[in-house]
């Protein structure tokens, strides 16, 4: 591992500035940034460590929200009550990823920044990769993709990104807190990853130097019924193939609020507007989780090994509303 | 290098380490604390489970210069003097092991384990059992809790069957 410069924050402004200074990377629970440092996939210059900056809150907001700081760990929100009596489909997904030990650690805003396991981008002896290399090539487009995207991609990158909780994020429409150089700003969940388009190495909106400080989640209606599918090749500590989370609220028999998103999928959660609305005033039955299913579905662009994903998709979206709905 | 101060096993040590020591690193080739195990070192078996401030972690991945200042328990730690903890003679009655190198791992993993169950952590095993037991916390830890609970211990031996009984042991005795 090359060397790097280290120090510890112990101001939001204070943080932003050295990593301006430095060039360097915000280092928070480290789970991803030093495995990739360790296989010569980073090699940041600084690391500006975030473990004494505080953002370790869970705090109810007066709009009938909840305000979770960045550097709250994921073990901490997936357990905190307030997360647990209102949006279970957080705890659910937060725990359906890694470990105790790796949730333990790693922190929410590192969730969110956490990049892409694709082997190609994870191994520097694979001289192509546009996300690690801009300009390479992607070798995964004609190389083993049955884990890649089949959604929001295209020529210069096909990964996905891996986080459960964004999926999660994404039903609850959750807003990202940032502060970087030119001060503070809101970016909706909806509006923070990318598609790789001709910047591949640029996983998300943020501008160069932004923290992200908080996530902010509004009043939800899933409290009661929600659910988080996650279908992998082994029983846990696996990345998804396909995930779902879903969420529905019902009324007199029939559904009042739905969403669903798919993670695993795209390299953001994937989610299709129509197939909400679709769901909305229908009774919740298989018949109608079953074209919600198909709605989402009918974009999927399978690459050459991942086409067992839009069937493997469909009954992950039914599965999931149907388990959402069960909940007692 | 640079000074890092840990409570190592309730004792203060402070050690000169390079920026990119791991705290694993710090642990076994600097205090020479050998029982944490180095399997991959890249956070995916668990063999290097420690605890800092009391939540466990991986030491591969955790970075000395990061923690310092911080409480650490390594597996040296668990028993009392001469005297094995319960799921330490647990392991050993229920032959929790063949090769013994995730070992260590396991059992200051479990140990952890207790400490979270008690105060009414979650697994996603838990939201099978309904809101309630989400919201609250399951009260009795059935045996597919406990393997989702140590998923992060790979036991390359397959002595799981071994391993969930002397943890189910425990568990079971003390709710």
């Amino acid at each position: 591992m090359k060397t790097f410069e280290f120090e510890h924050a112990t101001t939001v402004e204070g943080a932003v500035d050295r990593v301006v200074a430095t060039g360097g990377k915000y280092y928070a629970g480290g789970t991803n940034l030093l495995d990739l440092m360790k296989g010569g996939v980073e090699e940041p210059a600084a690391l500006v460590d975030l473990r004494r900056l505080g953002l370790r809150d869970v705090t109810a907001t007066e709009s009938g929200g909840v305000l979770v700081g960045s550097g709250v760990t994921n073990s901490a929100v997936a357990n905190h009550p307030l997360i647990r009596s209102r949006y279970p489909v957080l705890s659910q997904a937060i725990l359906s990823g890694a470990t105790t030990q790796l949730r333990n650690m790693a922190t929410v805003g590192g969730n969110l920044m956490q990049r892409t396991r694709c082997p190609y981008f994870m191994e520097t002896a694979f001289a192509q990769c546009n996300k690690r290399n801009p300009g390479s090539g992607c070798a995964a487009i004609a190389g083993f993709n049955r884990e890649h995207a089949i959604f929001g991609v295209g020529g210069s990158c096909v990964a996905t990104h891996p986080s459960d909780m964004a999926v999660a994020l994404a039903v609850l429409e959750a807003t990202v807190h940032v502060h970087g150089p030119d001060g503070r700003r809101a970016v909706s969940i909806s509006e923070f990853f990318r598609r790789p388009g001709d910047e591949p190495q640029r996983d998300n909106t943020l501008h160069t130097a932004e923290l992200i400080v908080g996530i902010e989640l509004p009043p939800s209606p899933f409290a009661e019924h929600s659910w988080y599918l996650k279908v992998r090749d082994r029983h846990s500590y696996a990345f998804a193939l396909v995930s779902v989370a879903a969420g529905l609220r019902v009324e007199d028999g029939v559904i009042s609020a739905a969403a669903v998103a798919l993670g695993g999928v795209a390299p953001m959660p994937w989610r299709v507007a129509e197939a909400d609305a679709g769901l909305l005033g229908q009774p919740p039955t298989e018949a109608v989780f079953r074209r919600a299913a198909e709605q989402i579905m009918a974009g999927a662009r399978p690459l050459s090994q991942n086409g067992f994903k839009v069937d493997l998709g469909k009954h992950s979206v039914v599965r999931a509303l149907s388990s959402a709905l069960r909940v007692r | 290098m640079r000074d890092v101060t840990l409570i190592v096993n309730g004792e203060s040590r402070t050690v000169a380490a390079d920026v990119r020591s791991t705290l694993l690193d710090l642990l076994r080739e600097t205090l020479h604390l050998t029982g944490t195990k180095k399997g991959c070192d890249h956070g995916l078996c668990g063999a290097c489970t420690v605890a800092v401030d009391g939540e466990r972690v991986v030491s591969c991945l955790t970075l000395a210069a990061s923690v310092d200042g911080s409480d650490v328990l390594t597996v040296e730690g668990i028993a009392d003097g001469d005297q094995l903890h319960p799921l330490q003679q647990a392991f050993v009655d229920c032959d929790g092991f063949q090769c013994g190198f995730c070992t260590s791992g396991q059992i200051s993993s479990a140990h952890a384990m207790l400490h979270e169950h008690a105060r009414g952590d979650l697994s996603t095993e838990s939201f099978e059992a309904g809101r309630a037991a989400v919201c609250h916390g399951p009260d009795v830890l059935s045996d597919a809790e406990i393997r989702e609970r140590l998923a992060g211990n790979i036991c390359r031996c397959g002595a799981y069957a071994n391993i969930v009984e002397a943890v189910a042991g425990v568990v079971r005795g003390t709710t």
